[in-house]
Parts: C-alpha cells; sequence; structure tokens
C-alpha cells in the first residue's frame, strides 16, 4: 500500500519549449520585427544618462543601433543610429554631448531630435553635380523611435500603436518603478556582461524564482538565508509578459538578524569576516527587501537592499547577447548611504555575490542545445490560472512568458502551451 | 658607485628625499617581487595566499575604465579591506558556482611613478586569458594596475590596490580576483 502523498488536485500541466528558440537564427529575425520592432516599449536609457541638452547615449533596440539624446528645449528623443545617406553609424562614441550629431563620412548634420540641418555640397561645386532635386530635407533625417519616460527611465518604440507606457507596464510594474525611482536618479556605475547564449535565457532567469536558493549559494552558505522570516511574492501582470519577484523583511528584526547571522553562522567557517556588503539602511516605507521587476522585452528593474540598479538586455546574435546594469542612487543620497550602495553592489552585477552564477547558468544551456535542435524543455510546475503566487517553486512567470512570446511571434503551434497533460506529453 | 652592503642594508620606507638610483633599483625590484607574487597566487590557484599581499585595511577594487573616465564610483568588485577580500575568496571555494577555468597573466610595464611618504604609487599593464574546459584561451580581460604599496616589516604590501579594466564587457563572470 503506497504513504505516497497525492498530487494535487488541479490537473498536471507541463511547458515544452523548443530549443531552437534559443538556435536558430530565424526566431532571431522574426523577433526583430515582432517584439522589438513590435508593439513594445524598450528599456533605452535613464534620463540621468543624459542630464544636460546636446548630452547622447548609444545604444541598442534589439539589433538596432540607436541614440538617445537631450535636445535644447530639454526634450528626449531617441532615433536610429543610422545616416540617412549610406548607412554609417552616426554615433561612435557609447555617450558624449554635442550641438548636433553629423556623420564623420560625409558630414551630413542632424540636430539632436534627428532632422536633417544639411548636406555638403547639395548645390554642388561651380555649377557642377549636387544633389538632385527636389530635395526635401525633411524626408532624410534619422528615424525617429516614439519616446516615453516614467521616473527618470526612458523607453522608446518603433510601434505607432502600442498603448500609452503606463497602461503597457501595468499598475504593479508602475507602482515598483515609481517606488525604486521615487527621486532624481544618481548615476553611481555601469557594468557590462557578455553572454553566450541566446537572450531569452536572461529573460527565463528573471522569471525564475525556483533557482533563486539553489543556484545562488552565497546567502545559505553563510547562515545569512532566512526564510522564516522573508515572505516571497510573485506576480503577473494581466498578459503574463512582466513579472515582479519580491520579498520582504521584517524590519524590526533586520539589522539584528543580519549582524548575528555573520557571527553566527550554520558553519562557523563560513561566516563572513566583513558583514558590511549584506547590511543594508531601511530607506523605503516598505519591508521589500528584494525586487526583480521584469519588463518585456528588454528591462529589469532590480532592488537589492541598497542596490538599486537596471538591467538592460541587448541580444547581439542568436547565441550571445549584453547584459548591461547600470547602478544608480539618488542625488540627495548622503555620503553614508551611497557608500552602502556601492558596497552592497558586490551582491549584484557580473561578479555578483547572488548573481554571478546566471551568466554560466545560461550559457551551460545554449551549450547543450546547440545540437539536437528538435528537443524541447520541461517545466512542470505550471498552473495556468495563477496569476499571483506566494511560492518561489513556481515555473508560472516562465510559462507566461513563453505564452505571450508565441502569441506576438505568431507561432501557434511551436510550443506544448500549459494545458496538456502530462501523459501526453510523453517521452519526447 | 653605491656601496653593496648599504644597498642591501637599506631598509624601506623610503621618502621622496631619497631617489637615489640604487634605491630606485631595489623599489622597482621590490613592486615587481610583489605583483609576480600576486598574479602567480591567483594563476597557480593559491587564492589563500593572496590576502597576505594587503595590509589589514588594504583595499582592493576591480573596476571598468569607462566607469573611471566617467567618474563614476562603482566597481566590480570591492573590498574595502583585506577581510572582504577573504571574504571573496572563501565565497569562490564554499559558496560560488562557475564553470571550470584557468587564469595566466602576462604583466609588464612596471613603473613607480611617485613616491608619496612612505606609498610608492605603482603602475603595471596586465592581459589575462582565460582557459576553459574547451581548452581554448581567450584573452579575458586587460587593463592596468593602479597601486599604493608599503611595507610592513621589510615586506611591500598593497595599501591600495585597483584594476582598471579596458575589456569593460565582462565575459560571463568574474569570480576570481584579476
Amino acid at each position: 500500500m503506497s504513504t505516497e502523498v497525492p498530487h494535487a488536485e488541479k490537473p498536471a500541466q507541463a511547458l515544452r519549449v523548443p530549443y531552437k528558440a534559443f538556435t536558430e537564427r530565424d526566431y532571431l529575425e522574426l523577433e526583430q520585427d515582432r517584439i522589438f520592432h513590435g508593439k513594445v516599449w524598450a528599456y533605452v536609457a535613464l534620463e540621468a544618462e543624459i542630464p544636460e541638452p546636446g548630452d547622447y547615449k548609444s545604444t541598442y533596440v534589439g539589433l538596432s543601433p540607436v541614440i538617445v539624446t537631450r535636445a535644447e528645449d530639454g526634450s528626449v528623443h531617441v532615433m536610429e543610429n543610422r545616416c540617412a545617406h549610406r548607412g554609417a553609424l552616426v554615433c561612435e562614441k557609447r555617450h558624449g554631448n554635442a550641438s548636433s550629431l553629423q556623420c564623420v563620412y560625409h558630414q551630413w548634420d542632424y540636430n539632436l531630435k534627428g532632422e536633417l540641418n544639411g548636406v555638403p555640397f547639395l548645390r554642388g561645386v561651380r555649377g557642377k553635380g549636387g544633389m538632385c532635386k527636389p530635395f526635401d530635407k525633411s524626408q532624410h533625417g534619422l528615424t525617429k523611435l516614439r519616446v516615453a519616460t516614467l521616473n527618470g527611465i526612458v523607453f522608446a518604440s518603433y510601434s505607432e500603436e502600442v498603448e500609452p507606457l503606463e497602461e503597457y507596464l501595468g499598475p504593479v510594474a508602475v507602482e515598483i518603478i515609481k517606488r525604486n525611482c521615487r527621486r532624481p536618479l544618481k548615476l553611481l556605475g555601469f557594468q557590462r556582461q557578455r553572454i553566450h547564449s541566446n537572450w531569452k535565457l536572461a529573460a527565463e532567469n528573471s522569471r525564475d524564482p525556483y533557482h533563486a536558493g539553489l543556484l545562488h549559494l552565497f546567502l545559505n552558505t553563510f547562515g545569512l538565508w532566512r526564510n522564516t522570516s522573508e515572505t516571497a511574492s510573485i506576480s503577473l501582470d494581466e498578459t503574463g509578459r512582466h513579472c515582479l519577484l519580491r520579498t520582504e523583511t521584517h524590519a524590526d528584526e533586520e539589522a539584528a538578524e543580519h549582524a548575528d547571522q555573520a557571527q553566527h553562522a550554520y558553519n562557523p567557517d563560513f561566516a563572513l569576516r566583513d558583514a558590511s556588503v549584506v547590511q543594508s539602511r531601511r530607506e523605503f516605507d516598505d519591508n521589500i527587501n528584494l525586487v526583480v521587476l521584469s519588463v518585456f522585452p528588454n528591462l529589469v528593474v532590480h532592488q537589492l537592499g541598497n542596490a538599486l540598479s537596471t538591467r538592460h538586455v541587448i541580444p547581439i546574435s542568436e547565441n550571445e547577447f549584453e547584459m548591461v546594469w547600470t547602478q544608480f542612487g539618488f542625488v540627495d543620497d548622503d555620503e553614508e548611504l551611497e557608500q552602502l550602495r556601492i558596497t552592497q553592489g558586490n551582491l549584484i552585477g557580473p561578479s555578483g555575490y547572488v548573481s554571478l552564477e546566471d551568466g554560466d547558468a545560461m550559457e551551460r544551456v545554449q551549450r547543450s542545445v546547440t545540437h539536437d535542435e528538435d528537443t524541447k524543455s520541461f517545466m512542470g510546475m505550471v498552473d495556468q490560472n495563477t496569476r499571483s503566487m506566494d511560492y518561489f517553486a513556481t515555473e508560472n512567470p516562465i510559462a507566461s512568458f513563453w505564452r505571450y512570446y508565441q502569441e506576438v511571434m505568431g507561432l501557434d503551434s511551436e510550443f506544448d502551451i500549459p494545458g496538456q497533460d502530462l501523459a501526453a506529453a510523453g517521452s519526447r | 658607485m653605491a656601496n653593496t652592503n648599504s644597498l642591501l642594508e637599506a631598509k624601506p620606507p623610503w621618502g621622496k628625499e631619497d631617489q637615489t638610483w640604487a634605491v630606485r633599483q631595489r623599489q622597482q625590484f621590490e613592486v615587481e617581487q610583489l605583483l609576480y607574487a600576486y598574479v602567480e597566487y591567483i594563476d597557480d590557484d593559491l587564492l589563500e595566499e593572496l590576502p597576505q599581499l594587503f595590509t589589514e585595511d588594504g583595499s582592493y577594487q576591480v573596476i571598468s575604465k569607462e566607469n573611471v573616465d566617467r567618474g563614476l564610483p562603482a566597481p566590480t568588485m570591492g573590498c574595502n579591506n583585506r577581510n572582504m577580500l577573504i571574504d571573496r575568496i572563501i565565497s569562490l571555494r564554499n559558496a560560488n558556482i562557475f564553470s571550470e577555468h584557468a587564469y595566466r597573466h602576462v604583466l609588464s610595464n612596471v613603473r613607480v611613478k611617485a613616491v608619496e611618504g612612505d606609498e610608492l604609487l605603482v603602475q603595471s599593464n596586465y592581459v589575462v586569458t582565460a582557459t576553459r574546459n574547451d581548452g581554448i584561451a581567450r584573452v579575458y580581460s586587460t587593463g592596468k594596475y593602479v597601486d599604493r604599496i608599503v611595507f610592513e616589516d621589510g615586506s611591500p604590501k598593497f595599501k591600495q590596490k585597483r584594476v582598471i579594466f579596458d575589456t569593460h564587457l565582462i565575459d560571463t563572470l568574474l569570480v576570481r580576483p584579476l
């Protein structure tokens, strides 16, 4: 007679994602069209990166190079970084300040809104050569993207039809952005990571609460993980494309218990000699000490203690992407708080105590799925009816991402969406 | 010609006032030995030997040239004292998970740029290759070391070590001191 605990009453569900979504160039090309140039708002910058008129930053939306500028009148603009003439990069530097944007090749000159100012030798030289007529300068500017900002975060879109930014984000994401970026931001630094895997593995990773305590062992090892004093919460927006993971701690215990844990770890050999990396000051009105807000398609808004950052995902090819962490504080931080943010920066980024494993984990997937591309992953911790969870052992957020991806890409039967029972999914 | 005995007996710290040829040779030798030990301990995976090359309050910072040039303070790895460096090593050994890799440093251009009281300001270049278990050596990082070196009981130690990396794209992850 079996003494096994019976499975939960809801039907078994599983999601199987074909690995070719990570390895085939076709998916990347279609993503450019349907996602990055589609009805999305893509993260491009913090306003704090372009504070003064004339400031510019060059970056990417998907594979497309773009420029983010602050015009003379203070407005923010985003345009393609491609000369309207013969396609050269207009801004080669990552950031700078200029009164106009000039392509070095033939000195075609654009204003900070991307409009064409002038073209050398438009009328030829001594009556010979020159531009064909009629030449309407307004038709030859840099391709503009729409811009929307929220609390100092700059988004851009190729789409005329995408809903307004706050509607696109949904109320939960808007609230978190307003919380994390509640005052004027001050840049603290950039961390850039080159990861040899498909960008969608990063989209999965930031929506994966299951792996946190199993891959990132720093907190467990040093006796700093306090499951009993933290409550986890996960919420998905209506579309399932955005995901908020957060944990709350009990503030009155927090400082004492961190200091205490550092001294009295489970294994005294593994006590931190200097616990300042995990000592944070309470700065928010709530008890939330961890926020991982994934905003489709290319942004994560992150808080860990006092370490605040955005993560920008930039696809390079089907098997490579760049992750840019932008660390920030607030203009009115006192020196001690700024120092806390910098010290706690040791927890995040490409060498972060609780984040460095991610780059490698994503690459391990890419390294193994490069062949046998018709095989699929298996994710069985899925309940498609739940948008809100207070437990970590779930793959709902990843499943939601793929459901939305499938819909937006127009790939009807590519993925086995939840609803098929495990027996039918079989042993493929 | 300097007296050989007095050169051997000359004891640090050497101040600005004494920058004779013999002293400068000795300084060059000492700082090179410290730097060579530093990279050797990393490359040969003798990380537990690394902290002794730092003073107790010695800071260790790995920061991108991009951030330094832009006046931004956030390092990739920032140890404010020797204990934090020890924590990094213990974490690497016992907590962090990463794929196998071996570093090999090539160090050059070691130069004492200034002597400020007890401190020697030393700059050098490095190139680090990383070999993963596919056996291919790739340039993982290149940049410069900008260090403040002092002498404790006659031994040179880092009071401040800054690794300023040009290769501001970290390849996959950084777990090991650079």
